[in-house]
């Protein structure tokens, strides 16, 4: 704010209000400014996250408020890490975002590389291509639903087309292991824009005077992608990454709309497992443990990637 | 039970606005058309929250346990009755039956245990009998009238295709129609329940879990489980649904419950159909299906006996709803002989004897008697305050073996018993 701002705004305001701010340090006015952002801080994220750690070591339901609470020590903790239940859908969530995270950095780039190109119709095919982005979730697990179905459906028709395999004896969701599959080529589907709408800033940020200069070098187109395109979108794509990560860690309703978490347990991800302990179970206590082991989980891989990301963003 | 002559004394003019919380479905509208008559004699006005089935668990418990006051009169699973007791969500309503004369031996038995009683088998009531439902089947009559159909599987199993007598005789049709084309169209077997996520696959594979010799505990000892949830006779039943599900059912339908196995009957894509009975009129009415084509059976025998899985709620007062003396009124008025004969009617099912027991009730609808024959045979999940804990191991253990293939149906049933027992290690049952 300049100075004849704030001129306007000590001469606006009112003398009983000026008479009391006036002898307040910066400091004080500072305070004043920051308290109720701070305050929301402290109200919405730290006290439910403390408040969370501490319930993790008690047995508390919160449909039983008539029960006695009890201190529980580590058992709950102990529980979670020795259920194999537990470890499986972890493997189901790492197997989610790994193989997500792989096909939507390959084909977002790929796309992104093909629309950065001048052509004639550009816009309209980044609108197409971006138009999944938009749907919700819930809409596109129910689309897919119905185009896996064995009897109608588009995707079964064009795998056995090609295969020449019986349609009604090939079911995407209900194979245990064609499941998993399944939700990952949705959620490709779904968010491959994303980080396609991500890759092209990347790729647009880049000065076309680089390009030139190599192509006065005879830098083939080869060398000029490994050279010049992939390091300078590279911190691009590691932002994609991260924001796909964290995204997909909690992905939920996607899942739950197009198996369900099965056929068994297949693809039950930790976030449907911890909602089914903590409002299907009611089991607060154990669902707080199994959050904070989850949220030390996101925060010290995301922590480890983002000091990666700022070592490339730094070269 | 209450005279009609009582009503007068309903309407004090105070004019209350009650909401009546349920599962949006065919039957709520029913109800919703029924308490107009309610509205009028009392003068008290009627709102209604309704939740679709795979999110009304959810919603309607979250409502009871933050002690929410958006519903005075809740239409609760039934399993949510040990709960709904000792959670303190529901009010006791002994003292009000007697006051009012409203008797439990007026209702059909197994429908009081089912969703009124608290604990199992004593006289302590949280729920008035409100929507009686059990799981049975429906068959396309039509399909197996038909002489071609008929000499097919004459030919192929040396009997006459009628209603099966038992399960295995249900395998068997279910195999016969399997890919069979009708009417230029393929067509399959049976559409049974398979849903992975709320409660599905339990409410269909109990079907044959307890006609194979299922139990749930220990009859002399509760809660003890070996030997009666993973009997031999339990293993079988399990086999049978896997088998059932791998020989006789649609492709893709590995996650089906009311709503897909309802769909695959009307557009005639299978020949039977498992389902609650509650949608038989539905199926009555519709154009595809209905006029005659359908008929309806009760869940065969199996070697163990022949029990069927319950469904049906109660209607409890909401124990933090401020209107409970209203919400008492639109008990004692539902529980009147008229009002119960009118909610059949519409569509409803009445669990009251004097309507189901009048000489008339068995030729009221087609699929009357064999509601009757169903309500004779039912069985209950646990409906203790952990029930959530307990239906969800259960979804796991049994998808993980009829749908996934993973596994044994010894390993499976031997895991449900570990992790039961676990639960109730933890309610400090065991």
């Amino acid at each position: 704010m300049g100075t004849d701002s704030l001129d306007r705004l000590a001469r606006a305001t009112p003398e009983g209000v000026a008479r009391r701010v006036r002898g307040l340090s910066d400091r004080t006015i500072a305070w004043i400014f920051v308290a109720p952002s701070i305050f929301l801080l402290l109200a919405v994220n730290i006290f439910p996250l403390i408040w969370t750690i501490r319930l993790s070591f008690t047995n508390f339901r919160v449909n039983r408020p008539n029960n006695d609470v009890e201190w529980v020590g580590l058992r709950n903790y102990e529980r979670i890490l020795t259920d194999p239940d537990v470890w499986q859908t972890m493997q189901a969530t790492a197997h989610f975002l790994i193989w997500t995270i792989v096909l939507q950095v390959l084909i977002g780039f790929f796309l992104a590389f093909l629309i950065n190109k001048k052509f004639r119709g550009n816009d309209l095919w980044t609108t197409i291509i971006v138009f999944p982005m938009m749907l919700s979730p819930a809409v596109v697990g129910n689309f897919w639903t119905f185009l896996y179905q064995p009897q109608i459906g588009l995707f079964n028709y064009a795998v056995t087309f090609f295969t020449g395999g019986d349609p009604a004896s090939f079911s995407m969701i209900g194979d245990v292991h064609l499941a998993p599959w399944a939700i990952v080529i949705a959620d490709t589907w779904m968010w491959t824009p994303f980080v396609m709408l991500i890759c092209l800033a990347g790729l647009r940020s880049i000065p076309d005077s680089i390009y030139e200069a190599a192509e006065c070098d005879r830098a083939s187109t080869l060398r000029q992608f490994f050279t010049i395109t992939l390091p300078l979108v590279l911190p691009f794509l590691m932002l994609a990454v991260l924001f796909r990560g964290i995204e997909n860690f909690k992905m939920f309703d996607l899942v739950v709309q197009l198996t369900g978490g099965g056929p068994g347990n297949i693809t039950t991800l930790t976030s449907i497992d911890l909602k089914r302990e903590a409002f299907e179970k009611w089991r607060t206590g154990y669902s707080s443990a199994y959050a904070v082991i989850l949220f030390v989980t996101v925060f010290g891989l995301a922590s480890i990637y983002v000091k990666a990301l700022n070592k490339v963003k730094e070269r | 039970m209450v005279a009609a002559s009582a009503l007068p004394a309903l309407a004090d003019g105070h004019g209350t606005e009650l909401t009546l919380c349920w599962a949006a479905w065919d039957p709520a509208n029913a109800l919703v058309e029924l308490s107009k008559d309610f509205e009028e004699k009392s003068g008290h006005s009627m709102s209604f929250e309704f939740v679709p089935w795979p999110n009304f668990a959810d919603r309607m418990l979250n409502e009871l346990n933050s002690g929410g006051q958006l519903c005075d009169l809740m239409i609760g699973d039934s399993q949510w009755i040990g709960g709904g007791a000792e959670n303190g969500h529901y009010v006791k309503l002994n003292a009000f039956f007697d006051e009012k004369g409203i008797s439990m031996d007026d209702f059909i038995p197994a429908t009081v245990t089912g969703y009124s009683e608290w604990p199992k088998n004593t006289p302590n009531y949280y729920a008035l009998p409100a929507f009686g439902d059990v799981v049975g089947w429906t068959y396309r009559k039509d399909w197996f009238d038909r002489p071609d159909i008929q000499a097919a599987f004459q030919e192929a199993y040396g009997r006459s295709l009628t209603v099966p007598a038992s399960l295995e005789e249900l395998k068997d049709i279910g195999e016969f129609f399997q890919g069979r084309e009708i009417d230029g169209n393929t067509v399959y077997g049976a559409a049974i329940y398979t849903e992975r996520g709320s409660e599905g696959i339990t409410m269909g594979v109990t079907n044959a879990l307890y006609n194979y010799g299922f139990l749930y505990e220990d009859p002399e000892n509760p809660y003890q489980m070996d030997g009666f949830v993973n009997s031999q006779g339990a293993v079988a039943g399990l086999e049978y649904y896997k088998a059932l599900y791998d020989a006789a059912t649609p492709p893709g339908s590995s996650n089906w419950y009311m709503g897909e196995n309802i769909d695959a009957y009307k557009s005639g894509q299978v020949a039977m159909q498992m389902n609650f009975a509650f949608i038989w009129p539905g199926v009555e009415a519709d154009p595809n299906v209905g006029g005659g084509k359908s008929g309806y059976f009760p869940n065969p025998a199996g070697p163990a006996g022949q029990f069927a899985q319950l469904g049906g709620q109660g209607i409890s007062v909401v124990a933090y709803s401020e209107k409970q003396d209203a919400a008492l009124e639109y008990i004692e008025w539902f529980a009147q002989p008229e009002v119960q004969a009118r909610w059949w009617e519409l569509g409803g099912y009445s669990a009251l004897r004097a309507v189901v027991e009048d000489p008339d009730f068995v030729t009221s609808q087609p699929y009357a008697q064999t509601f009757l024959d169903s309500m004779a045979i039912v069985k209950d999940f646990w409906a203790e305050p952990a029930y959530a804990d307990l239906l969800i191991a259960m979804q796991d253990r049994v998808h993980n073996y009829v749908i996934a293939g993973t596994g044994t149906a010894q390993e499976a049933l031997d895991g449900l018993v570990r992790d039961w027992t676990e639960t109730f290690e933890d309610e400090g049952k065991l």
